[in-house]
């Protein structure tokens, strides 16, 4: 039997990297449709799952794709699908469907440029709020946001682990440029790797209510097969899972599939600073576009302006107090971002009054550091 | 339902959910009813039974039997079954829904399944129309039916469903209606033992929505599936289906070819 | 070997007439009952011509009708 964790260093692609840490993490099926930037993720996928053990299936469209994985999230495997924009813009309703019925599973978004077909190959950020607003009805959503080639693993790993432990879909918000970014990237020992499964039913399938949750606000799950026979619906359900059309069961239902996240907030939220100490300039960026940041922010310092980056690793659900006390002794926020203007309106929703300076960037290439920097001395001037 | 009557299927029944939500004298009640009697003359392990639907009337079935079961999105029961079955080979995998989850908004999806011959057992209630939403035309309408999204007639031509099943690669084929019960289950019967993609139409009436339209009353609509129809074995491109004539009805197609499950452990076999 | 008996569970029954018109014996009619549901049941009026054979049973689209152990109280 091959070995499921590839441990050691490597030169490989984003895309390479994502296909190892799902397998990794313990990811048992697969199914996706073949898009640009994401396909190199189910080739590596349909390489390596045969030998163990996980089941690959190339879909129809995308839409089967995730339905699909759903089903097998409740046949009890750590299931996920790749894709980019335009498939997630269909699978939306049935990502609805995961989060109604409380589907562990990850959903890979390479983003490329949009809207509609855009620029296939060329990498964007602009389906940051369609993972957050793409569904219809009240949804909370956790997406990461990986800025390099080892962290399309790391973060990767970290999805299925919060998409188990929230019983929730979790996206991962790459894009063109770090799918078919080649660079090192280490795989550790299994040992070394933090796994985590969902919580099963420990009363018997007699007592079981399978959306009765405690205060964690997460149900045990049982999977199909278990013996528990218990009825799932994208309906607005009771504890029992059956359909019950009443206020009080949507109010309870829906603040409860919400909060489930929303007061983990803290505990889901992952950030990185660079400098953030005494800023005056507090530079917000992720993904690819973190990067420039990062070189934008030094370069500042050597000039002696006092700039400092808040990388966010989680987009969603969106640290507000965070950004509130990081910008607190700021003179003003820039937001850089590869879109016309997305997570910067949560940015300014979060520091008000403070400036916000929004940094859009359209086409392929990321923002350059230099662009980041003049923005940084024009504040400071 | 009071706790205290044994009904003979309470036990494959979600006997706290009834009575269903079914109009009166709608054929899916009597779906079920063969669905349960079957799996009970077969003595099958209910907790290695999960049972999907789509969205629709048909989609509540899943609801009401005493199995693992999942009511999906529109048209995505068949994806849904599939991730299941190829997950979990061990459990048999039924979808019940209907003709315009799984023949319109989840064709695609039919005919991909039944291609890839994926191990499952599909129960599709033919009723000729959109049935919840208010008997508006659909896949299956008979050409030139009135209905409130056609009301100059219907100008599309349908459907015939075991036709393009049985085209697509299915491995068992047949069509009933809900007056033929005890072909029907022992049908059914044989899905549930058969390895490979089945499909069974099931014409049934609608009564509250096509029926009304039609002027016609349950009882006529029964009797018409009793008097219109004629089993013949024939190959499923002769199954022809006109429900205001003749519709042919019987078992068409049964053959063995491997599912995509034993072919994708064959694969895995020689990888390793 | 115990008598069975056709028996009709009301609160299940929707009143489609099924069971009136194709039992092969003819051992069901209309009644001038109205439930609560506002459901007219049928009503059993020729038991002693009822074969046991089943079929109302599963013509029935709502459960209403089974084959019970007669206990001798109707």
């Amino acid at each position: 039997m091959a070995n499921r964790v590839l441990t050691g260093t490597r030169f490989v692609h984003g895309d390479w990297a994502c296909a190892e840490g799902a397998i990794s993490a313990g990811c048992g099926y697969y199914a996706a449709y073949p898009i640009t930037p994401a396909t190199e993720i189910a080739e590596r996928i349909a390489q390596r799952f045969p030998v163990l053990g996980g089941k690959f299936i190339q879909f129809e469209d995308e839409i089967g794709a995730i339905a699909s994985v759903i089903g097998a999230s409740f046949s009890g495997l750590k299931a996920m699908t790749a894709t980019s924009g335009p498939g997630v813009s269909l699978m939306l309703e049935n990502i609805g469907l995961a989060v109604m019925t409380e589907a562990p599973c990850v959903i890979v978004n390479v983003m490329r440029g949009g809207p509609s077909t855009g620029q296939p190959t060329m990498g964007a950020q602009g389906d940051v709020m369609q993972c957050r607003w793409g569904m219809h009805g009240d949804v909370e959503t956790i997406a990461l946001a990986p800025q390099s080639v080892q962290e399309m693993y790391d973060l990767t790993v970290e999805a299925f682990n919060l998409s188990e432990a929230y019983r929730t879909p979790v996206f991962l918000l790459s894009d063109a440029n770090i799918g078919h970014l080649y660079e090192r990237l280490t795989i550790p020992r299994e040992e070394e790797l933090t796994l985590v499964d969902r919580k099963r039913p420990t009363l018997p399938p007699s007592e079981y209510l399978p959306y009765r949750a405690d205060e964690s606000l997460v149900p045990p799950m049982a999977s199909f097969g278990d013996g528990y026979r218990f009825y799932s619906t994208g309906l607005t359900h009771d504890e029992k899972g059956y359909p019950d059309m009443s206020v009080e069961t949507q109010d309870k239902l829906v603040r409860r599939l919400c909060d489930k996240i929303r007061r983990n907030t803290d505990k889901i939220t992952m950030v990185e600073t660079l400098m953030t100490d005494d800023c005056e300039v507090l530079v917000v960026a992720y993904g690819i576009a973190a990067r420039s940041a990062a070189t934008a922010v030094k370069q500042a310092r050597e000039r002696g302006l006092k700039a400092g980056l808040l990388r966010l690793v989680s987009l969603w659900p969106f640290p507000d107090k965070l950004l509130e006390k990081m910008a607190e002794d700021a003179k003003a926020v820039i937001v850089a971002e590869m879109n016309y203007g997305q997570l910067v309106r949560e940015v300014e929703r979060a520091v008000k009054p403070k400036p916000v300076r929004f940094l859009p960037k359209l086409g392929e290439n990321p923002h350059t550091p230099g662009e980041i920097l003049e923005a940084i001395r024009r504040i400071d001037a | 339902m009071t706790e205290e009557m044994k009904h003979p299927l309470s036990d494959y029944l979600r006997m706290d959910r009834l009575p269903h939500i079914w109009c009166a004298g709608c054929g899916l009640g009597i779906i079920l009813h063969s669905y349960v009697e079957a799996i009970q003359e077969l003595s099958m392990d209910l907790d290695k039974i999960v049972t999907v639907s789509g969205i629709g009337c048909a989609g509540r079935a899943s609801g009401y039997v005493n199995t693992d079961a999942f009511h999906t999105t529109h048209g995505r029961a068949l994806p849904f079954a599939t991730g299941i079955s190829i997950s979990r080979p061990d459990l048999k995998t039924v979808v019940i829904s209907g003709d315009g989850d799984l023949f319109a908004i989840g064709g695609n999806h039919l005919i991909h399944a039944a291609r890839r011959n994926v191990d499952m057992l599909v129960i599709c209630s033919n009723n000729f129309n959109y049935g919840m939403t208010g008997a508006q035309y659909g896949p299956t309408t008979p050409l030139n039916t009135r209905t409130p999204t056609s009301p100059y007639g219907s100008i599309e031509n349908p459907f015939n469903l075991v036709a393009l099943v049985a085209s697509s690669g299915a491995t068992m084929v047949s069509r009933w209606t809900v007056y033929h019960v005890y072909h029907l289950k022992n049908a059914i019967k044989k899905g549930l033992q058969k390895k490979g993609f089945s499909f069974i139409e099931v014409i049934s009436p609608c009564t509250t929505g096509f029926g009304r339209l039609n002027k016609q009353t349950p009882i006529e609509m029964m009797r018409q599936l009793r008097d219109n129809t004629k089993i013949m074995k024939v190959h499923p491109m002769e199954a022809t289906i006109d429900p205001s004539t003749e519709i042919i009805i019987g078992d068409f197609v049964d053959v063995r070819k491997p599912t995509y499950g034993e072919i994708l452990r064959e694969l895995e076999a020689k990888a390793r | 070997m115990a008598k069975q008996r056709i028996k009709l569970i009301k609160q299940l029954c929707k009143g489609c007439g099924y069971c009136i018109e194709f039992c092969p014996n003819n051992v069901f009619e209309k009644s001038e009952e109205i439930t609560e549901r506002g459901v007219t049941p049928p009503r059993i009026k020729n038991p002693d011509k009822c074969t046991l054979c089943g079929l109302c049973t599963r013509l029935c689209p709502d459960f209403a009708l089974i084959i019970e152990e007669d206990e001798g109280d109707g």
